[in-house]
């Protein structure tokens, strides 16, 4: 099992360097460091010498990938490839436009983004679940067919509505919970309860309606029919034959998304005023902060990856016909 | 009559190039038989083809809306003309009273005053504050404001018994196509008939007597209320509908070609293509979309703010960055497909009538296009109709993030977007984002409708 997860982690490796090179190519081919500090410094400072007081408070001025001014390995070190982009395997982020250490930011963030992503995942997941469950029992009957009508209607709500909707009825109208902002500690679950519960519940349309036709495709095999055939009431071979091997699907499909609950999600935060990682790349998106925009591609990516390999691993581990050679 | 120029603007094209697409399509569809089949299914469809009904309404505002020019402005004869700065639409020349007729600031749905309170000078009295009247709505009634309930009822019950008419007029059409004599309004009423008529009139006739009311009202009074700017807020739905058909379509028709080629190709021919494909597609896909989408709009921009000369007009702006982020939401989103066709290609290879045709001689490209293509084609209509409506959601949200369209045009996100902060205000401006959300509830719910009919005409797996 060990080789296993080395050989998937050797794949991923190029996988990675095409994100990096693919980045690279985006914030510094598309556009030079001059098209970007022009666009930063408005149009009416643009002077050649704050074009390049600008780079070089940055680390843009040097060359992109190979520096003839140097000698030895320098000239592949001292460029702005190196520097930006392979310096990001290490860890090492570069600083923020407004000076401050991209790294410790993101270290010192992932903690609010968690404490409402993983809430939300679990919780949505078991809301889901259940609510397929429920539906796929009583199939092609009146219930189940105005339930997934529900889920359809649900899930065609932009999810927009059910933050604004949401703040607007449970914190401004009934003043249950604070609008937004974030505590330290346990004084936190003020905060975090609006978000989590519209978190969920904007989730449910969609992922019952998934669900539900995971459990459907389950009921139709031969080993429901035979215990059928065994006479065994309908809740048993529901909720003990049924239920654990569609939970086969669900759960390996989900794991994908476990490592990216790191990065938090963009609009609740933004709207909740959380401190997590979505609201940092909010607020880089509304600043042209190139370099923070640049780390969380990396490392959005970098998680899925985890994301895929994971999968991989929990597909061996619950399935035992998938062998690790 | 005023001269006036035409003004074809890039989305234009795609968007009549993707009508004219669909017209190809639909031939080839009537000649290949399995897929005229699965058509029918979808129009046996009741639940599909009501969705279908309301998508057409919609079409209809967005194609009317892609035919734009701009009015040449009055000068000198014997000058060279010249023409408006701004470029108006098909649509914007039949609503243009809801287009010009725009109030101060807000104004709640069939109000007669404005929203705030201003001060008011009076003749010999000095001023007062209260609420002004309103420039436009209910002008008709004069000092007479109270009448405003009786007056809408009436105007609204007069133009639903017209619908009515209406109505009344397409169902006796409609009875004649199904059957000559009384048996075609017998055989629609029981559900008889191969095309699901009875929902499509049931859907034409609650449309009617929706819109026909609301337009009529539209005349006298602003039936969703006004903006923060005083614009009307009904000509800013119908505005952002071809927004979001844009999106939704054009993305993927610009996506498609990418998709179908590299997928095919991945799969029929196997080896190192098939080890470059997939890392090609991998590689994007591990980047999380919005963050891709977000860094590639940001590059955008920087190349839109550097280089000004490039557009004429703010429209002709507003239009490119429009199709750029269909571009950008294109990279983003051709992976999944990709990655379907390969697999289906992949199955298909194995089977026996394409060795046969190998075992011919017949030429990779001929068999990829003869015998591959047509057998891909189900998979390809499914990905079209179920990716629409995450694209109309998806605009949404990143122009609230500030990575959608142009600010300048008017689209549901950035109705949302401006509208967000309205709900803090006392007494609540709520008719914007209402309005807003409905009407993007209505386009999304109908197309999430249409999708699910035609993936279970067009799954083999679902029969």
């Amino acid at each position: 099992m060990l080789a296993y997860i080395v050989r998937r982690l050797l794949y991923a490796l190029p996988i990675l360097i095409g994100v990096n090179l693919l980045t690279f190519a985006l914030f510094f081919v598309v556009n030079t460091p001059d098209d970007m500090a022009r666009m930063q410094l408005g149009v009416k400072r643009v002077t050649p010498e704050a074009i390049e007081k600008w780079k070089r408070e940055r680390g843009y001025d040097k060359p992109l990938l190979i520096n003839s001014s140097s000698s030895g390995l320098a000239t592949l070190s001292e460029t702005i490839f190196f520097e930006k982009s392979v310096r990001m395997f290490v860890g090492d982020f570069g600083r923020a436009e407004d000076g401050r250490d991209v790294a410790r930011e993101i270290a010192a963030r992932m903690g609010p983004s968690l404490a409402i992503a993983l809430p939300t995942f679990i919780l949505g997941l078991l809301v889901s679940i259940t609510l397929a469950l429920i539906l796929a029992f009583f199939r092609a009957s009146a219930f189940d067919f105005w339930g997934v009508v529900l889920c359809v209607a649900a899930m065609s709500i932009s999810g927009l509505f059910y933050i604004i909707g949401g703040q607007y009825l449970i914190s401004k109208i009934w003043r249950l919970v604070p609008i937004s902002g974030f505590g330290d500690g346990l004084d936190a679950w003020r905060f975090l309860v609006l978000p989590v519960l519209i978190g969920v519940i904007s989730g449910i349309g969609s992922s019952a309606r998934w669900y539900r036709t995971i459990f459907l495709e389950e009921v139709n095999k031969d080993y429901v029919r035979t215990a059928r055939a065994k006479g065994l009431p309908e809740t048993i071979i529901f909720f003990r034959h049924i239920l654990r091997n569609a939970l086969i699907p669900i759960l390996t499909g989900v794991v994908v998304v476990i490592p990216l609950l790191f990065m938090g999600s963009l609009l609740t935060e933004s709207f909740f005023g959380i401190p997590g990682l979505g609201s940092y790349t909010i607020d880089a998106i509304h600043a042209q902060d190139f370099a923070v925009v640049r780390s969380m591609v990396f490392i959005g990516s970098l998680l899925y990856i985890a994301g895929l390999i994971l999968t991989d691993l929990s597909y061996a581990l619950v399935d035992p016909r998938i062998r690790f050679e | 009559m005023m001269g006036f120029e035409i003004v074809i603007l890039w989305s234009d094209i795609l968007i009549w190039l993707l009508v004219a697409a669909s017209g190809g399509l639909a031939i080839l569809i009537a000649k290949n038989p399995p897929l005229l089949a699965a058509w029918r299914r979808v129009g046996a469809n009741r639940v599909g083809m009501a969705a279908a009904t309301v998508l057409l309404a919609f079409i209809v505002v967005g194609l009317l809306d892609s035919v734009h020019y701009r009015l040449q402005l009055e000068g000198k004869p014997g000058t060279q003309p010249s023409y408006a700065i701004e470029v108006l639409s098909a649509l914007d020349a039949m609503l243009t009273p809801l287009r010009t007729r725009n109030e101060k600031t807000y104004s709640e749905p069939f109000a007669t005053r404005l929203f705030a309170k201003e001060s008011i000078d009076l003749p010999g009295q000095g001023s007062i504050r209260d609420y002004p009247r309103l420039k436009h709505g209910g002008k008709h009634l004069g000092e007479n404001e109270a009448a405003v309930a009786g007056d809408v009822t009436t105007t609204a019950l007069r133009a639903a018994a017209l619908a009515l008419v209406a109505w009344l007029v397409l169902a006796a059409l409609a009875a004649r196509r199904v059957a000559s004599g009384g048996s075609g309004w017998q055989k629609i009423w029981r559900g008889e008939t191969d095309f699901a008529w009875n929902a499509v009139l049931i859907s034409v006739a609650i449309m009617l007597l929706i819109l026909v009311p609301l337009f009529s009202l539209a005349g006298q009074y602003h039936v969703f209320g006004t903006d923060k700017v005083g614009q009307d807020v009904l000509y800013q739905i119908l505005k952002s509908i071809r927004t979001g058909l844009i999106i939704g379509l054009v993305t993927t028709l610009v996506m498609l070609p990418v998709a179908i080629l590299l997928g095919m190709t991945a799969g029929y021919f196997g080896g190192w293509v098939d080890d470059l494909i997939q890392y090609l597609y991998t590689v994007l896909n591990s980047i999380p979309g919005v963050l891709l989408i977000a860094a590639a709009v940001l590059m955008m921009q920087v190349i839109i703010d550097t280089h000004p000369q490039w557009f004429s007009t703010v429209a002709e702006r507003a239009d490119l960055r429009l199709l750029a982020l269909c571009f950008i939401l294109g990279i983003t989103s051709w992976t999944g497909l990709c990655r379907l066709l390969r697999g289906e290609t992949l199955k298909l290879r194995e089977l026996e009538y394409i060795q046969a045709a190998q075992a011919f001689g017949v030429a990779n490209g001929r068999i990829i296009v003869r015998h591959i293509l047509p057998n891909l084609m189900h998979i390809v209509i499914i990905a079209l109709v179920m990716d629409f409506s995450g694209l109309v959601l998806a605009e949404a949200v990143l122009s609230y993030v500030g990575i959608g369209v142009d600010p300048s045009m008017t689209s549901f996100g950035t109705m949302i977007n401006n509208a967000r902060m309205e709900l803090g205000r006392e007494p609540v401006v709520w008719w914007s984002l209402a309005a807003a959300f409905s009407a993007m509830f209505v386009l999304v719910l109908a197309a999430n409708l249409f999708a699910d009919a035609v993936r279970d005409a067009f799954d083999p797996r679902a029969a």
